[in-house]
């Protein structure tokens, strides 16, 4: 099946159509689409259900999620440098964007991180009421798949090294993680607007 | 701003289109946490006008960073998108107005 991919890839070299590599993956995107979804319907649900523990005012360190927030946004620029860079077949200056992408995200989970074990360690961990199991469901899925892009990253990073040059399997490759990390910033728009923001308001 | 290199299907932007992106992305996020922060405005407007922020920030980052267009080789893109934009809203909508609807008749809250 990857032999007929790039084999494809090969044969239209014009490129007036996309990947279905790419294609494929955009699909499954929209499948995870759904799977958030679902993680802010529950949380619109149960945004209120205290259970008499801590409100969203409490437990929201408004100043931590902006940096957060500024994180991600640098992270996807950095991506899309990157990127340019892929397409020019300028592979160490490519390597060098990816790295810095992967450094931002490192920070963003490290920062994610903290803020739980922080929340946790006062007693307001998911167990503490249905507001807070919801919460810690959606970012933390959210935070799994910021994870899953790292490591993601790091692999890519590992395979580009001592490479001259890209061929459009790798091109292939370092698109559909540009898609999945651009839209783990679009999610991250959903949830700091309607999770941090309308819970301290 | 234009796409000069063509060498791969996937529409990729230039380095202008991504800052372009970048600083509406920076005015729309910085604009929502001002907004909150400032406690310009009353509680329910503020909510409104940061959940219309959000989805302008949301198009932004759709066409500036995934390079979504009207072309056509973005066509079953933008058609998937589209139908999984059209199910997220029934499911969140659909959710919290029978939710809504369950607690108020069984009397939970």
């Amino acid at each position: 099946m990857a032999q007929n991919m790039t084999a494809d890839a090969a044969h239209a070299h014009d490129e007036h159509h996309e990947s279905p590599v790419v294609f494929g993956f955009w699909l499954y995107l929209m499948t995870d689409c759904i799977i958030f979804g679902t993680l802010f319907a529950v949380f619109a649900v149960l945004r209120d259900q205290f259970a008499g523990g801590p409100t969203g005012h409490e437990v929201f360190e408004l100043s931590g999620v902006g940096i957060e927030t500024a994180i991600l946004l640098f992270s996807s620029i950095t991506y899309g440098f990157g990127m340019i860079a892929a397409h020019e077949n300028k592979v160490s200056t490519m390597r060098t964007w990816l790295g810095v992408t992967f450094l931002l995200g490192l920070g963003f989970l490290f920062m994610e991180i903290r803020e739980f074990s922080h929340m946790i360690a006062e007693g307001n961990g998911p167990d503490r009421s249905a507001f807070l199991s919801a919460f810690f469901t959606l970012v933390g899925t959210h935070g799994l798949h910021v994870t899953c892009g790292l490591l993601w990253m790091a692999v890519l990073l590992f395979q580009t090294a001592g490479k001259t040059e890209l061929n459009e399997r790798m091109i292939g490759k370092l698109t559909c993680l540009s898609l999945f990390w651009h839209f783990l910033d679009i999610v991250w728009i959903c949830v700091f607007t309607f999770v941090y923001l309308m819970g301290v308001l | 701003m234009a796409d000069h290199i063509s060498s791969s299907g996937e529409g990729h932007g230039s380095v202008g289109s991504y800052v372009t992106g970048f600083v509406l992305a920076v005015i729309l996020t910085v604009a929502a946490f001002g907004l909150v922060m400032s406690h310009a405005m009353s509680p329910s407007a503020t909510g409104g006008a940061i959940a219309l922020l959000a989805v302008v920030q949301i198009v932004v980052h759709l066409i500036y960073f995934l390079h979504m267009n009207g072309s056509s080789e973005q066509r079953w893109n933008v058609m998937a998108f589209t139908f999984t934009v059209l199910s997220v809203l029934v499911l969140v909508a659909g959710t919290m107005f029978i939710m809504h609807d369950t607690s108020i008749n069984m009397m939970s809250r």
